[in-house]
């Protein structure tokens, strides 16, 4: 799987929910593109991840 | 016995009615309007700036400006130069027909006088068309009173096609139409159209169109955004100052402008302003009278508000004021002028609607504009 | 009468926006507190894994969030970056910033049209960051933008007005709010763009690099609302030159 362009094992069968958490990622302060796709936050916790997916990240930042 | 009029806000069968807020827009400007309480001061802020706001331009249209008259001319010479350059545009009108089913009560043609009713046929079209060509012109206004019947739109475009052939400027002064019949006019080769609201006060305008399709003041109203619709080229604005209150009237033709083409940024935009002269000798001096130093005021307005407006001077006015005018704040003159039915190579054909004061010829115009240090303009366009 | 700033049905009482970038987190709340603005950008980047800082705690809960769409070279980058920041959850407001020139770092305006129509349409306001151009900001009002947003000079130039002309033209001519974005230096550009009647001000680097960052948002706080007052007020008569006096108006008869 790929996260934020770097290569990571997915490990066993996870929902997103529990892949950011078990990671440590903030859930309230993120928004998930899967595979180019924008995962509608209600949804973490049923979204199946597999071997393939490309995850794309994001948070605020002082910006703009 | 008192005659039932129809209702002026009630649209006649046939009459296109588009969904536009600017009748509205225009109406409630003219309802906040007091030129009564403008002072002196206003009129000064408002010559200071180079943008004018609604307040700004009624305040130069209010007694209170009357003083500034001077300062209102050089400043519009600034803006009429800025934007024109030294040209004066030169033009003729040809009334083509002057059937009318109007009952307006100051118009010559209204349909209860008795005067020569005449139309032009093609042959008689072309014989007039090549006599003004013959005199160099190259921009046309044709004119017609309000009949579908005599002067239908597909008689109007059968001339318009003809006269495309001779000008390469066609405008149209004519009853006010549907957008689709704007459309089929441009396609025959019409590039602007001429609509007077006369009064943009409703009482008034009840009371001086009695009835015919004129009656209806909406859709004489939108009849500039039903053409620009129709893919005109441009549109020009006036009311009949005198008519009714005539500092009012302007200030509604300056914003009703200024909305269309706020809204129709690529439209071209002009003004008339044709009046109903004071009696002269007349004991009481009416506030409402507009003598020259009125119309004056209008146009010196109306340039202040939109500079990159073309104002049209007609031979309503004496050669003295006309001269004077332009290069000042007017940018097109009309010469070689005849206002009955045809005229220009034959008798006229029917009578005339109003008194000609300026009788000039085409090259006696040309050459008082370079007396004046100005560029006469024949053409501004080319047909392709 | 309050003279509230509205935008895509939203009140703002602060005419002054902050840009976030180029701050550490704890200024931020310092500036947001002494400038007085109710509304501040942010960017969208990629989180790490780990507990990191949440900008979103230094910025007091009653601010409005605009998101921008900063990093994006198409329409298409714009608005999915703009969806991903709704995503978040703070609020449908959006910067619309189409950057795809590195030097200047010049907003591409016809990406930016594109943008604002899928993302207006999509229910966002949207806020779009362009090149002063009248044909095009109201190409943009027609699209669905919530407010025009003209450069006043090139990003972090702080080289005040140099669009002065255009973007008065816009406010004579557009009926949304007009802010000026990027190249504002000084408090007294940002005064003198509200005297023109612009309806806020937007700036991020001026307020950066001060020497005391708090002392110099609320400088442009208080230059901003003396000029909106400025506005407000109606400025005085200025006599250029001495008066001629060969009357023009002298030919008059009747």
């Amino acid at each position: 799987m790929r996260v934020n362009g770097k290569e990571m094992t997915l490990g066993n069968n996870q929902s997103l929910l529990q892949f950011l958490q078990s990671n440590q990622f903030d859930v309230t302060t993120l928004a998930v593109a899967r595979n180019g796709e924008i995962v509608p936050k209600a949804t973490y916790d049923v979204v199946m991840l597999g071997e393939e997916d490309t995850l794309e990240v994001v948070r605020f930042v002082g910006g703009g | 016995m008192a005659v039932k009029r129809t209702d002026p806000m009630v649209y006649q069968p046939g009459m296109e009615i588009i969904t536009s807020d600017i009748l509205d827009k225009v109406l409630k400007n003219v309802d906040n309007y007091d030129y009564s309480k403008v002072s002196a001061r206003e009129v000064e802020e408002a010559l200071k700036k180079d943008h004018l706001s609604m307040g700004d331009y009624g305040a130069l249209l209010s007694p209170a400006a009357t003083p500034y008259l001077e300062e209102m001319a050089k400043k519009a010479i600034i803006e009429t130069r800025r934007h024109f350059g030294n040209s004066i545009g030169l033009f003729t009108p040809l009334y083509i027909a002057n059937y009318c089913e109007n009952n307006c009560v100051y118009c010559g043609f209204n349909c209860k006088n008795k005067i020569r009713r005449g139309k032009l046929s093609l042959v008689e079209m072309e014989r007039e068309l090549e006599a003004i060509a013959k005199t160099g012109l190259t921009e046309l206004l044709i004119l017609t009173g309000e009949s579908r019947h005599h002067s239908g739109v597909e008689y109007i475009g059968a001339a318009v096609k003809l006269a495309a052939e001779y000008f390469s400027t066609v405008g149209i002064e004519i009853y006010p139409l549907n957008a689709d019949e704007y459309a089929y006019l441009k396609k025959c080769g019409a590039d602007f159209v001429s609509v007077y609201q006369e009064t943009y006060n409703l009482d008034k305008y009840q009371q001086v169109h009695l009835s015919g399709p004129k009656r209806v003041f909406p859709y004489r109203f939108d009849a500039q955004e039903r053409a620009l619709m129709g893919g005109l080229r441009g549109v020009s604005f006036g009311a009949l100052l005198g008519l009714g209150d005539f500092r009012k009237d302007a200030f509604a033709t300056g914003v009703h402008a200024y909305f269309i083409q706020q809204k129709y940024p690529h439209a071209e935009i002009g003004f008339s302003t044709p009046r109903l002269r004071p009696f002269i000798n007349n004991a009481d001096n009416n506030p409402n009278d507009v003598h020259e130093k009125q119309l004056l005021q209008v146009m010196l307005a109306y340039r202040l508000l939109m500079p990159f407006a073309g104002i049209t001077i007609s031979t309503r006015e004496r050669a003295g004021f006309r001269d004077h005018v332009i290069g000042m704040v007017a940018t097109k003159i009309s010469a070689g002028v005849r206002v009955g039915v045809g005229g220009h190579e034959q008798e006229e054909k029917g009578d005339e609607q109003f008194v000609i004061s300026d009788p000039r010829s085409v090259t006696e115009v040309h050459q008082m504009i370079l007396n004046r240090g100005l560029q006469p303009v024949y053409r501004d366009y080319i047909r392709v | 009468m309050t003279d509230q700033l509205v935008i895509g049905g939203h009140p703002f009482n602060s005419r002054f926006i902050l840009g976030s970038g180029k701050f550490s987190l704890e200024i931020v709340k310092a500036v947001v507190e002494n400038g007085g603005a109710e509304m501040v950008t942010l960017a969208l980047r990629r989180a790490n894994r780990g507990g990191e800082e949440n900008i979103l705690d230094y910025i007091p809960k009653h601010i409005t969030l605009l998101p921008n769409t900063s990093g994006a070279r198409t329409a298409e980058e714009a608005v999915k970056i703009a969806r991903l920041a709704r995503e978040i959850n703070c609020g449908n407001f959006v910067k619309v910033e189409v950057i795809r020139d590195s030097k200047y770092l010049f907003p591409d305006n016809y990406e930016t049209i594109k943008a604002t129509e899928i993302l207006a349409k999509d229910g966002f306001v949207v806020m779009p960051y362009m090149y002063p151009d009248l044909n095009v900001a109201r190409d943009l009002v027609s699209a669905g933008a919530a407010a025009v947003m003209p450069l006043a000079a090139p990003i972090g130039s702080n080289k005040g007005l140099s669009t002065r002309d255009f973007i008065e033209i816009l406010v004579n001519e557009i009926a949304v709010p007009i802010i000026v974005d990027a190249g504002i230096g000084r408090p007294s550009q940002a005064c003198e763009a509200m005297e023109m009647g612009i309806d806020a001000v937007m700036c991020n680097t001026a307020v950066a690099t001060a020497k005391n960052i708090p002392l110099m948002a609320r400088a442009f706080g208080l230059a901003i609302e003396s000029g909106r007052n400025a506005y407000l007020a109606g400025l005085g008569r200025v006599l250029t030159e001495a008066e001629a006096s060969s009357p023009l108006t002298g030919f008059l008869e009747d």
